[in-house]
């Protein structure tokens, strides 16, 4: 066991206990604050596995981004503030169908490394990174781009509620979509999310 | 380093995304669920590319950055399906969506939190559609 390994099961401890807090715990707001804690444990161990690069776009995207978009979710959502009782659903299958992965994955893996060692290789700064990234995979990198732009204008035609109404002149010019001859409100911004 | 110890760890956070995605009733903890689920594939990538000599380096850590981008695109779009899923019923519980046409009717909390004016017209449209708002 080298400083390495203390640090990567410490970190792993770290994160699978933050995670089972995050899929167990009664408070909504606990489970995003659990959350925070778990992804900041997997950013360490990206910084011990010498990915640098990715622990810091972790930090930024999941930690700064991602859990302020759940939280306001969240609040927006209007949960309450206490514990809340109603939040899960009868367990078992949910139990097997987790554990089953979970537990066959580790097996799997276990069996496949066994107590092996490697060395770590150079680190994957951000100038090792920016030369793949833009020599190796560059239309990949292209295509997320176009990716992300797309999520946008589906989000924003998601919440906007005058966009297919059926007063709107939009709402009538697609009867195409969904059930036909069914004028109501809801179908039609509902039809209008799913194009997006 | 022993690459088992990261490998392990991926693996139980895979199981612990699984099984919160499958036992969580409130929409925004299934995304939160999932976002485990997917910080483990991350990490399985990451581990991977220490330990296995690619053709090309550092390809693993590469993917766990476009995954990231995937998952903050992921997250944009599911919030928002959440959050209009809120407005429409005024409950996030993703058992309480109907999936067929004939359903339960919508709980009367429904109607009363629709924005006001003309998007709800007064025919009493609303109470009967609700089961095809959802996806």
């Amino acid at each position: 066991m080298t400083g390495a390994d203390v640090l990567l099961l410490a970190l792993g401890a770290v994160a699978v206990g933050a995670g089972a807090l995050v899929v167990g715990t009664q408070h909504l707001v606990r489970a995003g604050l659990w959350l925070v804690v778990c992804l900041g444990a997997l950013a360490g161990d990206y910084l011990v596995l010498t990915a640098e690069l990715v622990a810091w776009v972790q930090v930024l995207i999941y930690v700064g981004a991602v859990v302020v978009l759940l939280l306001f979710a969240v609040m927006l959502t209007r949960a309450p503030i206490g514990a809340s009782d109603d939040l899960d659903r009868p367990g078992w299958p949910a139990a097997l169908i987790g554990g089953g992965s979970g537990l066959g994955l580790a097996v799997l893996l276990i069996h496949a490394f066994r107590w092996s060692r490697v060395d770590l290789p150079a680190a994957g700064t951000a100038d090792r990174l920016g030369e793949q990234v833009f020599r190796s995979w560059v239309l990949p990198f292209e295509l997320l781009s176009v990716l992300l732009l797309a999520a946008l204008v589906g989000a924003i035609v998601l919440s906007r509620t005058d966009i297919g109404r059926p007063g709107a002149p939009g709402a009538q010019r697609r009867p195409a979509d969904g059930p036909p001859a069914r004028p109501e409100p809801a179908g039609a911004v509902a039809d209008e999310g799913g194009r997006a | 380093m022993r690459p088992v110890i990261p490998y392990v760890t991926a693996a139980l956070l895979f199981g612990l995304g699984a099984y919160g995605v499958l036992r969580r009733r409130n929409a925004v903890l299934v995304l939160m669920a999932v976002e485990l689920m997917l910080n483990a594939v991350n990490l399985i990538l990451v581990t991977a590319d220490t330990t296995v000599r690619a053709q090309l380096p550092h390809s693993g850590q590469v993917f766990a950055l476009f995954v990231i981008v995937l998952a903050a695109a992921e997250i944009g779009v599911g919030l928002a399906i959440v959050l209009q899923l809120y407005r429409l019923r005024a409950s996030v519980a993703v058992d309480d969506v109907p999936l067929t046409e004939a359903s339960a009717p919508v709980p009367a909390g429904a109607t009363a939190t629709r924005p006001a004016g003309p998007a709800c017209p007064p025919s009493g449209g609303p109470a009967t559609d609700a089961p095809e708002g959802e996806k």
